[in-house]
């Protein structure tokens, strides 16, 4: 089944005078995906993500948002978008319920003063809403920022380190309102972060850049099983286990052993197939435990 | 149209929200009351001082401190600090957004470039416009009110003598020119201000082109004197033309084109640069 592409950008490029931000960035984002969009500092993240949103003019390609070419329909195409690019900045002079109207009114929200109880609501600050902005600590912003982004219904959101500054509790509910957001309302989100944690964790479909290029994009699980990965097996007999080990052909994958726990460089297939040779020699498996994660997927793919 | 007139109200809303909007009419208060009171006190023997000499040949009679007289003082003060005023608003009014990184709220949003920007510049001119009405009542009407009404008299090279039923129209006209000017300076700031992601450098920019352009005028080099006439600040002191007897339609006529020709020039270049603005900031 074809999904309806939400955003695409082909072959995208920004460079200032000798600095070249991005390079052909080519990436997709389904209907329904929340998207991360991972890539070190300077990889040029941000640049895509303001060049997605009009704020910067790509120096060549073509980006599409909602199967439209942005360049010539702006005003709809951002019509059905919310962002939250980088940190949360608003009128601090002005309460939060203020700045949602500024906002709502320019975005011709309809039943406004309803839809802003809504939004506050939603991200937990219905009861400041009245409060000036410059009170808010740097969390309560965050929230607001995403409330901002869904004042309109948008059917897409893009957010720019939205976990920025905040504490793990912060994050962990960031992650929560984000996933709530998708299942919940149908919202797609691209979500650009360097916690890659955070991106293992609620991220369906990703991109990797570096450079200002692309250097993988695909399903998160797929991409992470790909290739060999670090397993941990937790045994009873180490010392056993690493001599049966030493003497069968998974020789050449065995890392280290430390305490009871023995380590291997393995592919996704081979897991249970070398579970299976330990069982079958006896030895007792409590717990098997892959390493790789996005971080070290994420440094190799950089690094190469 | 309709939502031009949103961004207006949404600019004017932001604009009388914020602290140093109110600076430029708390300090043209100030000014006033302070020559107001000068005058209350002292106006009398200074103004004696001065005719001392032409007492000798002329015989002065009536109110000749009168409310007309201290608005034409006014005038001719507050041309000077207005411009600041002016820029202290107009000039942060695009820097301002993009330092305080709100340019990420506002422009991922369905809204054109150019209409944000004309409601801007409009918004800045109601300020403008009502800071000058702000001067032209609090100067006229409280020196009508404490010193009365009264024929004014104008010292220039020759000592220009207006009675008092046809001070009005020149006021009016004097005013109205002031705030054509007023709107140059505006428009100046303005564009200095899309051009700059910090607001401290068009407001000072904006200060300083009008200054550093009046004094090398001044000082009358040859050079400058072809330049002159097409500096539009050689036309902010314009309004004085109203206090001559015979005005020179030509020359009047010369000094609003001038500055108009500036005025569109400034916000074009303000929104043919913003259109295409990358907001980094």
């Amino acid at each position: 089944m074809n999904k309806e592409t939400y955003i695409e950008l082909i072959s995208v490029s920004k460079h200032y005078k000798k600095l070249r931000a991005v390079a052909e960035l080519s990436m997709k984002v389904y209907k329904g995906d929340i998207y991360g969009f991972l890539g070190p500092n300077g990889a040029g993240k941000s640049t895509s993500i303001r060049m997605m949103l009009s704020l910067i003019s790509p120096t060549s390609g073509e980006i599409k948002l909602f199967g439209k070419d942005l360049a010539h329909n702006r005003y709809q195409t951002l019509s059905r978008i919310g962002a939250l690019i980088e940190k949360p900045d608003f009128y601090n002079y002005l309460s939060a319920r203020k700045n949602l109207q500024i906002l709502g009114k320019i975005s011709k929200v309809e039943n406004l003063s309803l839809r802003i109880d809504e939004t506050l609501d939603l991200v937990g600050l219905l009861d400041r809403g009245n409060s000036k902005v410059k009170s808010y600590s740097q969390g309560m912003r965050q929230r607001l920022g995403i409330a901002q982004s869904l004042l309109h219904n948008p059917d897409l959101i893009i957010l720019d380190e939205p976990a920025n500054g905040l504490d793990p509790q912060g994050q962990k509910e960031m992650r929560q309102l984000i996933r709530d957001i998708n299942r919940e309302k149908g919202i797609t989100v691209l979500i650009s972060s360097h916690i890659l944690n955070e991106i293992e964790q609620i991220a369906n479909r990703m991109v990797i850049i570096d450079k200002g290029k692309s250097v993988v994009e695909g399903d998160v699980q797929e991409l992470l099983n790909e290739g060999e990965m670090k397993v941990s097996f937790f045994v009873s007999n180490p010392s056993k286990v690493l001599q049966t080990i030493q003497s069968s052909t998974f020789a050449k994958h065995y890392v280290d052993s430390v305490e009871d726990k023995i380590t291997l460089t393995l592919t996704h297939e081979q897991v249970p197939e070398i579970t299976r040779f330990l069982v079958e020699k006896n030895i007792e498996v409590f717990a098997i435990k892959p390493l790789r994660s996005l971080e070290e997927y994420f440094l190799t793919i950089t690094k190469a | 149209m309709k939502a031009l007139i949103t961004l207006i109200r949404i600019e004017l809303f932001k604009i009388f929200r914020k602290g140093r909007t109110y600076i430029g009419f708390g300090a043209i208060f100030l000014i006033i009351f302070a020559i107001q009171a000068g005058i209350y006190f002292e106006g009398q023997n200074v103004f004696d001082f001065i005719l001392q000499q032409l007492e000798q040949n002329f015989f002065f009679e009536g109110n000749l401190i009168n409310g007309y007289l201290i608005t034409y003082i006014v005038l001719n003060t507050l041309w000077i600090h207005v411009p600041i005023l002016v820029a202290l608003v107009t000039g942060d009014l695009i820097a301002g957004e993009a330092n305080a990184g709100t340019f990420r709220l506002i422009l991922t949003r369905p809204v054109s470039r150019v209409k944000l920007l004309i409601a801007k510049f409009l918004a800045g001119w109601t300020y403008t416009f009502l800071l000058v009405l702000f001067m032209a009542i609090l100067g006229m009407g409280m020196g009508i009110l404490i010193f009365g009404k009264g024929d004014l008299m104008v010292l220039k090279s020759t000592i220009n003598f207006f009675p008092a039923d046809e001070l009005p129209w020149r006021f009016f006209a004097a005013f109205a020119y002031g705030m054509l000017s007023m709107t140059v300076v505006a428009a100046l700031a303005f564009m200095l201000s899309a051009f700059s992601d910090n607001s401290i450098g068009p407001i000072i920019g904006a200060v300083a082109i009008i200054i550093g352009i009046t004094i090398i005028s001044t000082i009358g080099f040859s050079w400058m004197k072809t330049l002159n006439p097409y500096l539009f600040t050689s036309y902010l002191p314009g309004w004085q033309q109203f206090f001559e007897f015979d005005i020179n339609k030509g020359k009047l006529i010369k000094s609003v084109l001038v500055q108009l020709s500036y005025l569109i020039a400034f916000l074009g270049v303000a929104i043919v640069y913003f259109r295409k603005k990358d907001i980094l900031s």
